[in-house]
């Protein structure tokens, strides 16, 4: 692999790690919001 | 099965845009669009999150069956121009990621649909998304040039989704929906497929106009537009709507017979003088997504 292409996969490699980050945020988010309107629905 | 070659090194990963557009992010906008309309009609109203997270499911699972559907034809894709650049045929991707992506997106869609509002509703999305895959893509569409009447099937099953997500059970009207959305594809896509014809015959897709000849094709055209006209008007005339989505369903119906009337009498062969074909196309496509607006505008302006 040339320097390059090295650089190349380290870059998407970087990309793909912070969009699963900001997505498995946005998860925690989201279960925390369910949880709520669940426990609002049954009145608990 | 794919034997496209990759020019994509081993170890380099794809990109995450071409993951997104594994999803078929445009097709989504009508599944989405259908999904909400069916869970705003229902008469159970979600909190505005699970609502949310209803539709997101919906989305994802569609975008779920699209990846797998592009896993699975990424040979057809790389003989048509129209498909060439996708993620697969253009080598920019190896086909077990997305092969994994697809799996993943959609297990995780129908747990999240099960915990956030009804197993009923995620059993739907399951089998929409098992419909598409296994019985349009793998067995029938290469088979028959009925394809895309099976295929329509999977396309009609948000509404229903939407429905049973809010409520946990299936009605008469969201399946007079589903009936709608089914008898609608055939004339959409066999509209499209006359003017692309001459793409799906090199790709060896056993489209309609392909095997029948466009003349059959455009008699099918009409031939399903009655019915659906029918599935229009229905939810209407059985008292399940008011006055509102009734007149909206017969106008846009008689407006969408008329058009098929012109394609029937259309004697074209080249994609050139298809401008019939093509305007029943662009039509089709507005007349779904006015028809579910008119179901929300008519429910809310009756309440």
């Amino acid at each position: 692999m040339t320097p390059q292409e090295e650089a190349e996969v380290r870059r998407r490699q970087r990309t793909r790690s912070i969009l699963m980050a900001a997505l498995l945020i946005g998860f925690a988010a989201l279960v925390y919001g369910i949880s709520i309107a669940k426990m609002g629905m049954y009145g608990g | 099965m794919s034997t496209a070659t990759h020019s994509l090194p081993a170890a380099m990963p794809a990109e995450w845009r071409d993951f997104l557009a594994l999803t078929k992010p445009r097709v989504m906008t009508l599944v989405v669009f259908t999904g909400l309309c069916g869970l705003l009609v229902a008469p159970v109203q979600l909190p505005p999150v699970l609502a949310f997270t209803a539709i997101l499911c919906i989305a994802l699972g569609a975008g779920a069956a699209a990846a797998l559907n592009m896993w699975y034809e990424a040979d057809i894709d790389a003989q048509m121009k129209r498909t060439a650049s996708r993620p697969l045929p253009a080598g920019r991707m190896d086909r077990a990621s997305a092969l994994h992506f697809g799996v993943g997106l959609g297990v995780f869609s129908v747990l999240l649909m099960g915990v956030a509002t009804n197993w009923v509703a995620a059993a739907i999305l399951a089998v929409s998304i098992l419909f598409y895959v296994f019985v349009y893509t793998i067995w029938l569409k290469r088979r028959t040039p009925q394809n895309i009447v099976i295929g329509g099937a999977a396309g009609a099953f948000p509404p229903v989704i939407g429905w049973a997500a809010a409520t946990g059970d299936v009605t008469l009207l969201p399946v007079l929906l589903f009936a709608l959305i089914f008898l609608w594809t055939p004339p959409h896509f066999w509209a499209l497929s006359l003017f692309v014809r001459t793409d799906y015959a090199n790709a060896g897709v056993p489209m309609l106009p392909v095997v029948a000849g466009a003349k059959a094709t455009r008699v099918q055209i009409l031939l399903y537009t009655l019915p659906m006209a029918a599935a229009a008007v229905a939810p209407w005339a059985l008292g399940l709507t008011g006055a509102v989505y009734g007149i909206a369903a017969s106008v846009l119906s008689a407006v969408f017979a008329l058009m098929a009337l012109q394609v029937l009498l259309n004697k074209a062969t080249e994609a050139q003088a298809m401008g019939p074909e093509k305007r029943l196309f662009a039509f089709s496509i507005l007349y779904l997504f006015a028809l579910f607006g008119a179901l929300v505008a008519d429910k809310w302006i009756g309440a």
